[in-house]
């Protein structure tokens, strides 16, 4: 009891201390003329500064060719920083050495976006949850087992000797994606990134593995980065929304602040074009900002919504590169219009 | 409001598939109605044999296509009685077209988007390839792609481009129904909207009818005047997208309703627990009884459609 208690305030305190640092975060990729020449950047991820808390779960939101899965991949440790650190536990992720790197991906958890193509096709569900045991060092047969087991009933893989010989073709997407996620967890992780971990199920299946991560996080106390272009699954399943455009985050807040009182145009477009069912949708049109998403190798100057933006300040936005502005407490927003 | 007339009606419309296992019951007996310039959503589970329906329409049968029967009738006449070459000539392409599934990935990528289009154009039309080209510019320009496109290829365009042509596509020999299969399920939020916005668009301007097939229920909105529920190879509810909208009738419905996340208010979206039923081995009785919460001694023998209101539901819970 006692103990419980103890654990519980602990838990308290975690929760204040910050996991993940990034500052500053650049990641370029250079482009090449014929092999060897130089010819620009592709300015994936361009200054993009957040913290982590324990336990806190995060959303990342953006449409495709934003920035995001570069952003995710580096957290990740699979693409080397251009410019700017990552600090978790603080330890910097720059000073780790191989063994450090082995240390940092036995705390940080991955669930793929295609459960059918993140899965060896090869191997069975046992094999799968065993592989990353037997790399992280768990010598003991027994233990191994005991711990599939156990990540295989926490995603409610039940009976779990059903699944164990199983292999990925004779499981539904829900179940490929629910091994995926004990996968994930089978090293007991500190932090989750899930890459738009229900995109490719069908609606019933959706809110089904959402649970499921929610309850996990829960359970486990994990920080977790959603990474979605999905708005309406976000407040079910974060506490805060950094909105990504262009490689830079255009707006971070709480769920509620930015669903309720968006302030960013680009955010205001994002839920403007997010449908609910209402059959009133059919008589009207939506207002959507013309254009696409600029090239990310020759961003438009200053602010990189200004093209689009109906709002654009003339003699300022297109100049200068908004600052973090904070209109209301806790709400961060990168736009000229809410320079006080 | 103007008096609409019957475009297509669709009886008992079966379509198997053979198997190794057996029949693969894909459509089972499906009916429905779609009034000229109205839009119909097919909505259903991935499996639940909505695209089949779409194939089942326009005759495009695969090799081990097996029971194929029921009548369709499209402006009065039974098509399903016209020979392939009747059928090829005169209504695929003709009056109904199609955007298939992943559409937009399924451009020819050595051949110029605007020759593309024209094809089908210079096919049943008859013109020749000039005056296609210009059936082309004028269709790019109600589905909004600039007309400097007609001579690029399709790597040099975005995804919500591309999409734009395959509507171009199945818009240019001026069907009176066009059937779209999954339009947007790839696309981000910002260019479905997009799309949305263009469909409205051909809809009021053009009078065009549309069957849309969908898994996604909140998108669908966008577009319905009526709504069919599949699942597992049969229509279990048709009503008029207003009253679906604000209270479907069918338990299926109620729980797909219930499963779509919303951006406001605090109501937590719920699953529905268990997994459709195998096409093959198809339970007896109501298909949807396994998984169903307001299930009764009735449901093990077949449900009737009950009609009330101009809205038609299968289950025993309405008779």
């Amino acid at each position: 009891m006692s103990a419980s208690l103890a654990k519980a305030v602990e838990n308290k305190e975690d929760l204040r201390k910050v996991l993940l640092s990034i500052d500053d975060l650049h990641v370029w990729f250079e482009l090449r003329k014929f092999g060897f020449g130089h010819a620009g950047y592709v300015k994936a991820v361009d200054g993009v500064t957040f913290d982590v808390h324990r336990g806190e779960t995060i959303a990342v939101v953006g449409e495709s060719g934003c920035g995001k899965s570069s952003l995710m991949k580096t957290i990740l440790g699979l693409y080397k920083p251009t410019k700017g650190e990552i600090i978790f536990d603080d330890k910097n992720l720059k000073d780790l050495d191989t063994k450090g790197m082995h240390w940092y991906h036995s705390h940080v958890g991955y669930v793929q976006q295609d459960p059918y193509g993140a899965l060896p096709s090869f191997m069975n569900v046992k094999r799968i949850l065993e592989e990353p045991l037997i790399i992280g060092g768990v010598k003991d047969k027994e233990e191994r087992n005991q711990r599939i087991r156990k990540a295989l009933e926490e995603v409610k893989m039940s009976p779990v000797d059903d699944f164990l010989p199983k292999y990925p073709h004779m499981l539904s997407g829900g179940q490929q994606q629910r091994v995926v996620i004990a996968r994930a967890m089978i090293m007991e992780p500190k932090f989750l990134v899930a890459d738009e971990p229900v995109s490719m199920l069908d609606a019933s299946v959706r809110v089904e593995i959402l649970k499921l991560l929610r309850g996990l996080q829960e359970l486990h106390h994990l920080s977790v980065i959603y990474i979605t272009h999905d708005l309406s699954t976000v407040s079910y399943f974060s506490e805060r929304i950094f909105v990504m455009y262009a490689g830079n985050l255009v707006e971070k807040a709480k769920v509620r602040q930015v669903l309720d009182n968006p302030l960013h145009p680009y955010t205001v477009a994002l839920l403007t074009g997010t449908s609910e069912p209402d059959a009133k949708n059919a008589d009207t049109y939506k207002e959507i900002p013309p254009g696409e998403p600029p090239s990310l190798v020759k961003p438009p100057p200053g602010c990189r919504f200004h093209p689009r933006c109906s709002k654009a300040i003339k003699g300022l936005c297109e100049i200068k590169e908004p600052p973090d502005f904070e209109p209301e407490p806790g709400h961060l927003v990168a736009c000229w219009l809410y320079e006080k | 409001m103007t008096q609409n007339t019957e475009l297509l009606r669709i009886e008992e419309l079966v379509l198997y598939f053979n198997s190794l296992q057996g029949p693969v019951q894909a459509v089972d007996g499906v009916n429905f109605s779609l009034d000229s310039n109205r839009a119909v959503v097919i909505l259903g589970e991935s499996g639940c044999g909505k695209s089949s329906l779409a194939k089942a329409i326009l005759r495009l049968l695969p090799r081990n296509a097996g029971t194929y029967s029921g009548r369709i009738y499209l402006d009065g006449q039974d098509v399903m009685l016209f020979t392939e070459e009747e059928f090829r000539q005169n209504i695929r392409w003709a009056s109904i077209s199609m955007v298939p599934q992943a559409a937009m990935n399924a451009l020819n990528p050595v051949i110029r988007v605007g020759e593309q289009v024209a094809e089908p154009a210079i096919v049943h039309l008859g013109v020749d390839k000039a005056g296609a080209i210009s059936l082309v510019r004028k269709m790019f320009q109600h589905v909004g792609v600039p007309d400097d496109f007609i001579s690029r290829y399709p790597f040099e365009l975005s995804g919500g481009m591309r999409q734009r042509v395959a509507i171009a596509m199945a818009l240019v020999t001026s069907p009176n129904l066009i059937i779209l299969d999954e339009p947007t399920s790839a696309l981000d939020v910002l260019t479905q909207a997009n799309i949305f916005n263009v469909l409205k668009r051909l809809k009021k301007e053009l009078g065009i009818s549309f069957i849309l097939i969908t898994h996604d229920i909140a998108t669908s909105s966008e577009l319905a005047d009526d709504v069919a529920v599949m699942y597992a190879g049969q229509i279990v509810e048709v009503s008029d997208a207003h009253r679906f909208f604000d209270g479907p009738q069918h338990p299926y419905s109620k729980k797909l309703l219930a499963s779509v996340p919303r951006l406001h208010g605090d109501s937590e979206p719920e699953f529905i627990t268990g997994r459709p039923p195998s096409l093959i081995n198809l339970p007896k009785g109501c298909r949807f009884s396994d998984r169903c919460p307001s299930r009764f001694e009735k449901c093990v023998e077949d449900p009737p459609v009950i009609e009330a209101d101009g809205r038609k539901v299968k289950c025993w819970l309405y008779s």
